[in-house]
């Protein structure tokens, strides 16, 4: 042969396209299939290639060698810009373009061929995977290098890839673009250098094979494993030429794939131009030869079709691929798109897909595509482009959606990951901190949910955070007993009359939100009723136990009453104390525990003096009387709802006893039972309202001195009207008191904010 | 927004700290390892209350005159440190509160990748994409 002269330019275009066929790596012989079908892939007549063959001496050879290969690429050159073939031209020619080659056909065969080398030489895991994976990355590559209009890679290691991907070379329309065209000003494709990007591809895939891909040779020689690439490619026909979202190419590559059906690849060609072409949309779509693998392979791991694969398999298997763990970790990462640790079937061919693709050259994109979202992608969506992965669109799909795709996919696709992230925030996997106590939130709805009377009850208390975990459980503990007492399921709980849920369900959920505030005491005043109260103090017993002693000894008539008391004062230590002197007084019947109890701080106020009488006489008539002044006059106790029912219920009992003594029994006796009680509980509040017992003393000699009416049906008309003017005046005394207590709670809950701010701004300074 | 953002293994030795680059990184880290003990301190103090009552977000672990550093608690005993600019007054405890959350969110995906063996550090680009976005984007 001559000796052959070339440039740099073409030095270098020869050396990749030699290695490129080199696929025994030899470094001196190239493949006769590779180079055969490399030359076929220049689009010269088949005698022409004969002839060029035997020009540079690969007949005699049997092979090509380096030398021998060059004057072929040089004579092809020759050949493909209409000069005579003729081994003098081979150096006389100056100026001689580059020869090009087709590049899908090339493309493909060479990657297919390449990838099934490298399948097969990788182990058990690419031993599997039989040609679609190999094919679906050829499909990636070739649709990469042919849509990669934007991509100005620099050339790539001169020796590798580049001569693999020529472009197409006569459609002037073609998108491939090679690069030496570029540099050629050939035809008018120089819009994408995608065989630069394909170089570029091609090498680190080349590189990642570490040489099994050049092993390739059989394979390439027997145009790989004819059944599978006829299969392959008998898919690949059905599926319709190219989709319109690549006008370039569309044309080029109908016409390529015509062109190229003719020769022996044909169909892989056709399939790879028609991914190639479709590839602009969808990169990362897969085929659905590849899906079907992926689908068998699945069924490998999980027959189940339906069912999940574990993340300790899936581990497994995608270890077997050789790819560094943090590699498939980010896919991992990627691809379990519902984050359960396990793979479903869409999500295990997006993996798959991923590590196919990442086995060959393609890194892995920052998002999961959108043709690789799991529900996304149709198993039988056949009429799909084939679109293989090109590195175009990593971060999602070019703004196309593939034609076959419905119109709704996109936006399928697009709300998808909001759904994810949605979801991942309330996916049942996250271990989310639950508060277990009941936040000011919390206790805002609840307060929501309670009859809408309350608006003297200041949304203060909501605002406020319980401090203490256990005054908040308290608070729930009292937050639900409200709730059930409040509304209409008040009068479930203690049977109380309805008039008394008014104010018990207010006092109740001024209990309840004070909390250890000293609200409680005013709230003590009237009779409280059972349930709240014990959730307004801290003291667990006197919630529930209290109220059951309450009701045990509710049957009792004055037990009940006296019992009574005692839970409703709200302040954590009035319970207890309001309990002892009850219970002491208990014998006083149920008013002496009234008094003792509403009236506690009734005593302090000096213009109730008069009413000591009153409560004494009151504290000394049965509780029957108490109960029946409840019953009669009082819509609106406020502090005294719960000896109020109580005293209801007895009083009906005692109605007969109520009457006889009620005005000056109460007074005398009630006076000095709340006394005890009453300093007891003042000491405790520091906050201590004064105005809290003046109302409750109102209250409670206000009923004191009503004597029964029942009674005074039997008297005559006169003694029946002084009663209800007296219970008239009770009425507009208990309402005002009312109204002053609900005063006074706001100002404490206020207060109780304000500490609890200054506790809250001191508290960051207690751990130093 | 956070200054450094640290995720501390059961072992108490780092799963991933990151700190906004300054001149000082070595500052943050020192900081908190020293959190830790104060950490220590507040999960045991709940007693015999265990997890069911001991709430996950401690809070405020202690400020400086230059940062206030929070932390949080897994059930797992791996702890999160957020150590924030004391200057950023604006930031609110539900602020931190959310911030924690999404770490734990994303703590939780890591983990349930099969691929990461528990007690490695994290490199998952994910979650750097999320600690990224937490972090003091200025400086």
């Amino acid at each position: 042969m001559e000796s052959l002269t070339l440039t740099d330019v073409e030095q270098k275009y020869y050396s990749d396209l030699f290695v490129y066929c080199d696929t025994d790596n030899t470094k001196k012989v190239a493949s006769n299939g590779r180079v055969l079908d490399l030359f076929r892939a220049a689009q010269l007549p088949n005698e022409v290639v004969l002839q060029i063959t035997e020009l540079c001496g690969a007949t005699r050879l049997g092979h090509f060698g380096r030398s021998q290969f060059y004057i072929a690429l040089k004579l092809i050159a020759v050949a493909q810009s209409g000069l005579p073939l003729r081994v003098e031209s081979l150096n006389s020619v100056k100026d001689l373009p580059l020869p090009r080659f087709v590049v899908a056909k090339n493309e493909q065969e060479a990657r297919h061929t390449a990838l099934y080398p490298d399948l097969e030489n990788q182990g058990s895991y690419q031993g599997v995977i039989p040609r679609p994976p190999g094919r679906g990355q050829i499909k990636k590559v070739s649709a990469h290098e042919v849509i990669q209009p934007c991509l100005p890679t620099v050339e790539p290691q001169p020796d590798t890839t580049s001569p693999v991907v020529s472009p197409h070379q006569s459609p002037p329309t073609s998108p491939h673009a090679w690069r030496k065209h570029k540099r050629q000003a050939s035809g008018g494709n120089l819009e994408r250098p995608p065989v630069v990007v394909a170089g570029a591809v091609w090498t680190p895939f080349r590189e990642a094979q570490s040489g099994p891909v050049v092993t390739g040779d059989g394979m390439w020689s027997a145009h790989s494993p004819p059944p599978v690439q006829e299969s392959w490619v008998s898919l690949k026909d059905t599926h319709p030429p190219s989709s319109s979202t690549l006008p370039p190419m569309h044309p080029s590559s109908v016409q390529e794939n015509s062109s190229i059906r003719t020769l022996a690849s044909a169909t892989t060609a056709n399939e790879i131009q028609r991914q190639s072409s479709s590839g602009y949309d969808d990169p990362w779509k897969i085929t659905d030869e590849q899906r079907q693998y992926y689908i068998n392979q699945f069924k490998t791991i999980q027959p189940d079709l339906n069912g999940f694969i574990p993340g300790s398999a899936a581990k497994e298997f995608f270890t077997k691929s050789k790819l560094p763990i943090l590699e498939l970790s980010h896919i991992w990462e990627l691809s379990d798109f519902d984050k359960d640790g396990a793979l479903t079937l869409d999500e295990f061919c997006a993996a798959f897909h991923l590590v196919v693709a990442r086995k060959n050259g393609y890194d892995l994109p920052e998002k999961l595509p959108e043709s690789l979202m799991p529900k996304l992608i149709d198993l039988d969506d056949s009429a799909e482009v084939p679109d293989q992965a090109t590195d175009v669109g990593y971060s999602g799909s070019p703004v196309e959606v593939t034609p076959n795709k419905s119109p709704s996919m996109p936006s399928l696709n697009q709300t998808w990951p909001d759904l994810n992230q949605g979801n991942e925030d309330t996916a049942i996997v996250h271990p989310v901190p639950i508060r277990m106590t009941p936040s000011k939130i919390h206790m805002q709805e609840m307060e929501l949910k309670r009859t809408g009377s309350d608006h003297t009850h200041p949304t203060s208390p909501l605002m406020v955070k319980p401090p203490e975990l256990s005054e908040e459980t308290k608070l729930a503990t009292s937050m639900k007993f409200v709730t059930a007492n409040s509304g209409d399921g008040y009068s479930s709980s203690d049977s109380y009359t309805s008039d008394q849920d008014p104010i018990t369900s207010i006092v109740a959920r001024q209990r309840s939100h004070s909390g250890t505030s000293p609200e409680g005491l005013k709230v003590v005043a009237a009779p409280p009723p059972p349930p709240p109260r014990p959730h307004a103090s801290h003291s667990r017993s006197s919630s529930l136990d209290m109220n059951r002693t309450f009701a045990a000894v509710s049957t009792g008539p004055q037990q009940a009453g006296g019992v009574a008391y005692p839970p409703a004062v709200p302040p954590r230590p009035l319970p207890t104390q309001t309990s002892g002197p009850h219970s002491g007084h208990r014998s006083d019947e149920g008013l002496a525990a009234h008094s003792t109890t509403s009236p506690q701080q009734i005593p302090e106020q000096p213009n109730f003096a008069d009413f000591s009488q009153f409560q004494a006489f009151a504290a000394s008539d049965q509780p029957g009387d108490d109960g029946e002044k409840h019953a009669e006059s009082l819509p609106l106790e406020k502090s005294s709802e719960g000896p109020g029912p109580l005293r209801t219920m007895k009083s009906e009992s005692q109605e007969e006893r109520a009457n006889a003594t009620v005005n000056t029994a109460k007074g005398p006796i009630m006076a000095p039972p709340p006394k005890p009680v009453r300093r007891r509980l003042k000491s405790e509040d520091e906050l201590q309202d004064e105005t809290l017992p003046p109302k409750s003393n109102v209250i409670a000699t206000v009923l004191a001195t009503q004597p029964s009416i029942p009674r005074s049906v039997g008297k005559d008309k006169k003694a029946i009207q002084a009663s209800i003017r007296r219970n008239k005046e009770t009425n507009t005394v208990l309402a005002r008191l009312n109204s002053e207590l609900q005063q006074q709670l706001k100002d404490l809950l206020e207060e109780r904010i304000s500490l609890e701010v200054q506790l809250e701004q001191l508290r960051p300074f207690s751990h130093l | 927004m956070a200054v450094c953002i640290a995720v501390i293994a059961k072992e108490n030795y780092p799963l991933y700290i990151r700190s906004v680059p300054t001149q000082n990184e070595l500052k943050f880290h020192y900081t908190v390892h020293t959190s830790l003990d104060v950490v220590e301190e507040k999960i045991s103090a709940v007693g015999k209350a265990m997890a069911d009552q001991r709430e996950l977000y401690l809070g405020l672990l202690y400020p400086t005159e230059d940062y206030k550093v929070y932390g949080y608690v897994t059930n797992s005993k791996v702890k999160f440190v957020i150590v924030v600019d004391s200057s950023n007054t604006s930031l609110r405890d539900n602020e931190i509160r959310s911030m924690f959350r999404k770490l734990h969110n994303s703590f939780t995906d890591v983990m349930c990748n099969p691929f990461y063996n528990p007690g490695d550090t994290i490199q998952s680009k994910a979650f750097d994409g999320m600690v990224s976005a937490m972090m003091v984007q200025a400086s």
